[in-house]
Order: C-alpha cells, then sequence, then structure tokens
C-alpha cells in the first residue's frame, strides 16, 4: 500500500475508480461478450434465437469461416469490397479537396471568414441529414439528373445511388493470393529500406519472410479455393453518390485541420526559401508538405474509423435494403435484429472493430510512445 | 429518523397503489400503424375505450414501414422482458417461427372457439395461423398480394389487354417495347422486387405447389423453381432500370402518368390511388389478378397476439375480442384500406376495389404471401434478399436456387 501515501492519491484513485469500472463492464466486458457470443451458434435454430432461456452452443470459428467462405454470405463479402474502396475514396477524397480549399483560403482572399464558415458547416449537420438531403439531390427521377434540362440538353440518366454495375472486378479466390503477394511486397521494401539503413539482420529477416511468402503464393496459394465457384466483387459505380455527399460532409474539417497547419507553418520559412531561389511548387513540395505530413496522418485515421463504421449515411441516402450501397454495419444491423442471426450479427460486429483496431492501435501506439519520449 | 420511516412507508404504500391500477386498468397496444394507417387504428381502440371506459390505453406506434422499425424494438423488449401487452405482426409464420417457436405466445384455440371464429375465418387462413395445433394470432385485415394494376385508358390507347400468364405477359411487353414504351412494368425498390418475384413464383407454380414449397415438400433448387427465377429475369427485363431508387408509390406514379402499364403491388395501392391520388376505381385505374394467379388469392394479414408473461391479460383478451369481432373489423378495414378477415363483412362499407376483393376471398383458394410473413419465418425473409441479390448480381438461377435452399434448410422450413 505504498502508493496510497497521501489523502491526494486516495481521492484521485476514488474519483478515477467509477469510471474504470463502468468502462470495464460497459465497453470491454460488452465488447468480450460479443466477441464470445459470435463464437456461438445463438440465432442457427429459429426456436432458440429468441426464446426466454435459449440454449447457446459454443461452435468455435464457424461463423466466421461462413461469412468468408459460406454459400449465402457473398453479401457479407461484397460489402467488406465496399467499404475498403469507400474508405479509399472517401479519405483521398477528403484530402485532397480539404487541402485545396486550405490552400486557397491560405492566401487571404478577401472575404476569408465568410468561406471558412461556409466550408465548415456542413460539419455541423448529423450524417442523417446530410443523407437526407443528398437523397433529394440524386434521386432517379429527379435532382442531378435533371440539371442539364435547364440548359436544353437531355437529362442526365447515371442511376447515383441505384446502379448496379460494377468495376475493377476480381474473383474472391484470388484473395489470398492478392493478400499473400501485397504482404510479401510491403516486406520486400521494409528489407530493402533495412538493408539501406545498414540493419542487416531485421533485412535478412524481413526478405526471406518476403521470399517464403512468394514460395507459398508460387506452390500452394494459386491452387487455394476458398469457394467452389469464382465469385465477382468490384468497386459498385452506386458507391459514388455515397462518397459525394461523405466528402461534402468531412472535408471541411480536414480544410480546418490543413489551414491550422499552413498557418503554423511561420512566413520566415517561405520568405528564406523564396530568397534561396525556390519556385512556388518547389517550396510546397519541398516546405510545406512535409510540414504538413502529421497532420494528414491524423486526418486519415479520423477519417478511417469513421467510413469504417458508417451506418446512418448510408440509412438515409439508400435506405438499410439496397445491396449495392451495402456495408458491414448495415449488415450486422440487418442480420442481428431482421434475421434474429445474433452471433452472426456479433461476427461481423468483431470484424469490424478489428478494422477499425488495425486504424486506430498504431496510431494510439506512436501517439504514446512520442508522448512517453517527451 | 422515525419521520424518514414513517415517510419511507407513505411513500411504499403509494407505489403499491400505482402498481395495483396499473394491473387493472391499462393496456398497451404496440404497433407500426402511424400515417395513413393511423386513423384505422384510432377508430379501433376509440371503440374498445367506448366498451371499457376504465381501461386506459397506451398506443406504443413505432414508425416504419412494413413495421422494419418496429420490430427491432419489439425485439429488444421481448429480451428484455418487458412485452407490450399486445403486439401488431404479420399473421402467419412471421410470429410463428419468431415467437411461437421460441415458447413466447399463448395459444388463443380456446378463444376461437369460444367466439365462434373457426367458422367465421376461411380455411385456409386458419391452417397459416395454425402451428403443432395451436391457433397464434387474431388476424384483424386481409390484404391481398398478387394484383396487377394498369391504367385502362393508356392500356387501350396501346391495344393491349391485361396478360392472364407470365409467356403472355412477356409477348405483351414485347408489343409494349416496340411501341416505344422503355419500361412496360414499374418496379420499385428490394422488397417491391421480392414482391413480384412471389407473383411470379405463384404464377408458374400455381397454388399447390407454392404451398407444397413452404412445407418443405418441394426443394428450392427443383427444375420448377429454377424455371421461376428464370422467368423472373425475363420480367425484369420489361422493369424500369432505377428500381431500387423508388418507392413503391413512385411506381405506381408511373402506371398512373402513363410512363409504364402495369405494376405489381399489394391492393394497400388502390388506397393509394383513390384517397391520395383521388382517382376512380375501375376508370381511373384497373386491376386483375397477377398473371397466372386467377383464383388464387394471395393474402397477408395484420394480426395481434397474446405474449406470455403480460400484465394486463383480461384487458387483452378484451381487446382480442373486439379485434376478431365483426364490428370491429368492419370499424378497421373501410379506414386502412384493406377487408375483413371474416367472411361474414357488410360489403356496403367498402370501396369498389374492396368488394371485388371480398367477393375474391370468399371463393378462391387462399395462399399465403412470402415478403408479408405469412409463408416464411423471419429469419428466411430477411435472408431471401441476399438470395436476390446473388439473382441480380449473377443472373445465375442456379446459384440462386442453391442459396435459398441452404438457407431453408439452415431455418429448418418444413421442419
Amino acid at each position: 500500500m505504498r502508493w496510497l501515501k497521501n489523502k491526494d492519491s486516495l481521492y484521485s484513485v476514488l474519483v478515477l475508480l467509477p469510471s474504470v469500472i463502468l468502462i470495464a463492464v460497459f465497453v470491454y466486458g460488452f465488447i468480450g461478450q460479443t466477441v464470445y457470443t459470435s463464437l456461438t451458434d445463438w440465432g442457427k435454430d429459429p426456436s432458440q434465437a429468441l426464446s426466454a432461456n435459449p440454449q447457446i452452443r459454443f461452435i468455435g470459428l464457424e461463423n466466421y469461416r461462413e461469412l468468408f467462405t459460406g454459400l449465402v454470405d457473398s453479401r457479407f463479402r461484397q460489402d467488406l469490397v465496399n467499404t475498403i474502396f469507400f474508405t479509399l475514396f472517401f479519405i483521398l477524397g477528403c484530402l485532397a479537396l480539404g487541402l485545396g480549399l486550405a490552400m486557397i483560403l491560405d492566401r487571404g482572399p478577401a472575404g476569408e471568414g465568410f468561406f471558412r464558415t461556409v466550408f465548415l458547416f456542413p460539419m455541423s449537420l448529423s450524417f442523417i441529414v446530410t443523407g437526407t438531403i443528398w437523397r433529394w439531390m440524386l434521386q432517379p427521377a429527379g435532382g442531378v439528373n435533371q440539371l442539364p434540362t435547364v440548359v436544353g440538353l437531355p437529362k442526365g440518366g447515371f442511376a447515383w445511388l441505384t446502379s448496379r454495375e460494377q468495376v475493377w472486378q476480381f474473383s474472391w479466390n484470388d484473395l489470398p493470393l492478392y493478400t499473400a503477394l501485397v504482404v510479401s511486397a510491403v516486406l520486400m521494401w521494409i528489407g530493402l529500406t533495412a538493408f539501406r539503413g545498414g540493419q542487416r539482420r531485421r533485412g535478412w529477416i524481413a526478405a526471406g519472410s518476403a521470399g517464403l511468402l512468394l514460395l507459398w503464393v508460387l506452390v500452394i496459394g494459386d491452387r487455394l479455393q476458398l469457394l467452389p465457384y469464382d465469385e465477382p466483387h468490384g468497386f459498385n459505380l452506386a458507391f459514388i453518390g455515397i462518397i459525394l455527399a461523405a466528402v461534402w460532409q468531412m472535408s471541411g474539417y480536414t480544410m480546418a485541420l490543413y489551414l491550422a497547419g499552413l498557418r503554423g507553418i511561420p512566413e520566415e520559412l517561405r520568405e528564406a526559401a523564396r530568397v534561396d531561389g525556390a519556385t512556388e511548387w518547389q517550396l510546397y513540395r519541398h516546405i510545406i508538405f512535409p510540414m504538413l505530413a502529421p497532420i494528414t496522418l491524423s486526418a486519415m485515421i479520423i477519417l478511417g474509423h469513421i467510413s469504417l463504421k458508417i451506418f446512418d449515411l448510408i440509412f438515409a441516402m439508400a435506405g438499410a435494403d439496397n445491396a449495392p450501397t451495402d456495408v458491414p454495419a448495415l449488415l450486422m444491423y440487418l442480420t442481428t435484429f431482421r434475421a434474429n442471426q445474433i452471433a452472426k450479427g456479433a461476427a461481423i460486429g468483431t470484424i469490424l472493430l478489428i478494422l477499425v483496431a488495425l486504424v486506430i492501435v498504431p496510431y494510439l501506439y506512436s501517439q504514446l510512445r512520442s508522448e512517453v519520449r517527451r | 429518523m422515525r419521520s424518514l420511516k414513517r415517510w419511507l412507508a407513505v411513500a411504499a404504500l403509494g407505489l403499491g397503489v400505482a402498481s395495483l391500477a396499473q394491473g387493472s386498468g391499462k393496456l398497451e397496444i404496440f404497433s407500426w400503424w402511424a400515417g395513413d394507417e393511423g386513423p384505422a387504428l384510432q377508430a379501433l381502440i376509440d371503440l374498445y375505450k367506448k366498451r371499457y371506459p376504465g381501461v386506459e390505453v397506451i398506443n406504443a406506434t413505432v414508425t416504419g414501414g412494413s413495421g422494419v422499425n418496429a420490430r427491432a424494438v419489439l425485439k429488444t423488449r421481448m429480451l428484455g422482458g418487458d412485452p407490450p401487452d399486445s403486439f401488431q405482426v404479420h399473421a402467419g409464420q412471421e410470429l410463428i417461427g419468431t415467437w411461437v417457436v421460441a415458447d413466447r405466445m399463448e395459444d388463443l384455440s380456446s378463444l376461437f372457439r369460444q367466439e365462434g371464429w373457426t367458422t367465421k375465418f376461411p380455411k385456409g387462413l386458419l391452417d397459416l395461423l395454425s402451428y403443432k395445433g395451436g391457433i397464434w394470432s387474431v388476424p384483424v385485415n386481409i390484404h391481398r398480394s398478387n394484383v396487377m394494376w394498369y391504367n385502362p385508358a393508356k392500356l387501350k390507347e396501346w391495344g393491349v389487354t391485361p396478360p392472364k400468364t407470365w409467356a403472355e405477359f412477356l409477348a405483351t411487353c414485347q408489343t409494349l417495347k416496340g411501341k416505344g414504351l422503355e419500361a412496360p412494368l414499374a418496379l420499385g425498390e428490394n422488397w417491391t422486387q421480392q414482391h413480384l418475384w412471389e407473383s411470379v413464383a405463384l404464377g408458374i407454380l400455381g397454388p399447390d405447389d407454392w404451398a407444397r414449397l413452404w412445407r418443405g415438400q418441394l426443394k428450392f433448387t427443383d427444375p420448377k423453381m429454377i424455371n421461376v427465377w428464370n422467368t423472373f429475369g425475363k420480367v425484369l427485363d420489361c422493369a424500369n432500370k432505377d428500381a431500387a431508387g423508388l418507392s413503391w408509390q413512385q411506381a405506381v406514379d408511373r402506371v398512373i402518368e402513363g410512363t409504364s402499364a402495369f405494376n405489381i403491388m399489394g391492393d394497400w395501392a388502390a388506397g393509394y390511388m383513390t384517397t391520395t391520388k383521388k382517382l376512380e376505381p375501375g376508370t381511373g385505374f384497373g386491376w386483375a389478378p397477377s398473371p397466372g394467379t386467377s383464383g388464387v388469392f394471395m393474402m397477408l394479414s395484420d394480426s395481434f397476439g397474446l405474449p406470455k408473461g403480460v400484465k394486463n391479460r383480461t384487458n387483452v383478451i378484451n381487446w382480442l375480442k373486439l379485434l376478431g369481432s365483426k364490428e370491429g373489423q368492419d370499424t378497421f378495414n373501410p379506414l386502412k384500406g384493406s377487408i375483413a378477415a371474416r367472411t361474414d363483412s357488410d360489403p356496403s362499407k367498402y370501396s369498389p376495389y374492396s368488394q371485388s376483393a371480398m367477393k375474391d376471398w370468399k371463393t378462391n383458394k387462399i395462399v399465403g404471401s412470402l415478403v408479408h410473413g405469412a409463408v416464411a419465418p423471419e429469419s428466411f425473409m430477411s435472408q431471401f434478399g441476399t438470395v436476390m441479390e446473388i439473382y441480380l448480381n449473377s443472373k445465375n438461377a442456379q446459384a440462386a436456387a442453391n442459396a435459398a435452399q441452404a438457407i431453408a434448410t439452415q431455418v429448418g422450413i418444413g421442419r
């Protein structure tokens, strides 16, 4: 009991205790409960799904196996692909637009404050409101498609939220192959940089692992079939409408971040670069953009976890049942509360948690480490 | 300290009295009848209050078409041990496959016998409400699912008649396309596509095979079912491509405007066209059984049951008695735009469309709807959306059939 040296530390423990207990139960306890549920067969038998005392059996990773390789779960796999494309375009869109707007505002145009408010305004809306507005604009019979008729052109025919077209298709069966190729490429790159930096041991380990993985690709990965048939997945064009709305909502936020970053760069630095004969492009390329890199990283983390768990925007824009714009979070809702497949819903939830953790945990780790160093 | 004790005693007494009052005088009715359907429910509640003035009726409505939100709320309440006194549910397997198999409902067959309902409701309906020797809910209304709507004036202009079979429909579709009609069939969002599917399936299979399918006697992988999917694919080629973005009302609008010739929708569309669009039944809009289904009435029904362990059981029984009575049904249905489940209701209170439906209800063969919960449990219906996706994406009838059979096996259809 040495840490209870004085009253102050006793007080601090007492003050912290309720929130520690609450978080332990309502966050981590429930995460554990969900993960456990995902390993059971709760909901497989309809007569047990909603009974007062359901008999629930532990079945291990069966739900996950079904989600990734089962006959009837192709929708989940398409949803995963949707999420990845959505995240990619959403982040790229927000970063590009936000940076562009920030650079324009940084030049101090007339009415800067006004424009800053205008650009930041969408962020004050909830995704439900954004979704409703954009649904009106993108609805098939009216909205944006009618715009050309104003100047006498024929009306547009793009099915914003309802298109069934897919581009960049690949077969789900090739997934292990592609994953292995990407991972080995990353390992190769790590190895190369290690060799260049003189860390020979690290380099050899990375290069060796990459080689093993490539060998696996050549020998086994080629023949590994997750499904007995080829199942095409790709980028649903219907998502373009959703991405537009999401970028509209969040690019103001990245603009604010970038603007703060740009304002934080001292004028002397730019002056010095200009005196040294740097062109405006070189100034941005070598001075300003590198200094904005940490901001880009935090923006990517925030936007990344928003896009992985997005639900309300799509629910409002296209409804829960519109499969071309479906994402895992929506599917989890449908699976749990409509189909009563409670364990499978929990499994989808767990996969979402893992995805978000993949984004957040490395960030938190690096943040905590730099704080400790300070 | 003494005064505190006394105060506590008074408080406890007060609580006891309050809970007693709750036990004798309340009835909570859980439904998704809001908006256009609200007044019909209110009329029923008013009737109930007139008969039992002492009972406080709580109208717990959760909005959302066909109960999508209400069902999720209901599940959390039931799992949390707080069932509403009586809740609305689509009659048939939606109730049975979810709540009856879970042993959450009381058997109402003695109430049916006591009120003489076993002879007042048609046998086909009683079959759908029954499971393991019990009858599980009281149907308030009947809607028809397999109706094809059209605009008589437009059809005359195009020189076509409502097709009687799906083969005839496809021929008519080609004729209309030849006359420059882009999409002869107007189609709406996801669930209305499934609604179309069930009409196609019923038309191809006929009522007997349709019933066998849900008893597990006809496999989803049977060649007849492959034929259903292939025909469905051809029918879809006649439909608009922006379907996913349209509500069912918007799809009906296209028939009224004449940009499409036909729409297949339940008979709430008649209510929409008469009440909202002010069209005259018979001249402003016309109807026929969907192709291949004449003489068959594909029904769906809203009903109320009695959950186990409710607080105000007597009040609920009285409510159910009212719902099943002739007066109750004839008060509710003309306002709702549906017809009475009883075969002895008074036709003069109903619209011309409803009168024709009432005639069919008495004479036709009765089968249950898939999309609206009569023949398959919720867990099947909900995952059937995925089957539809597999077909729409791949246009592969065999793949869809395999997936449907896999789900049917998993949820135990015909077990």
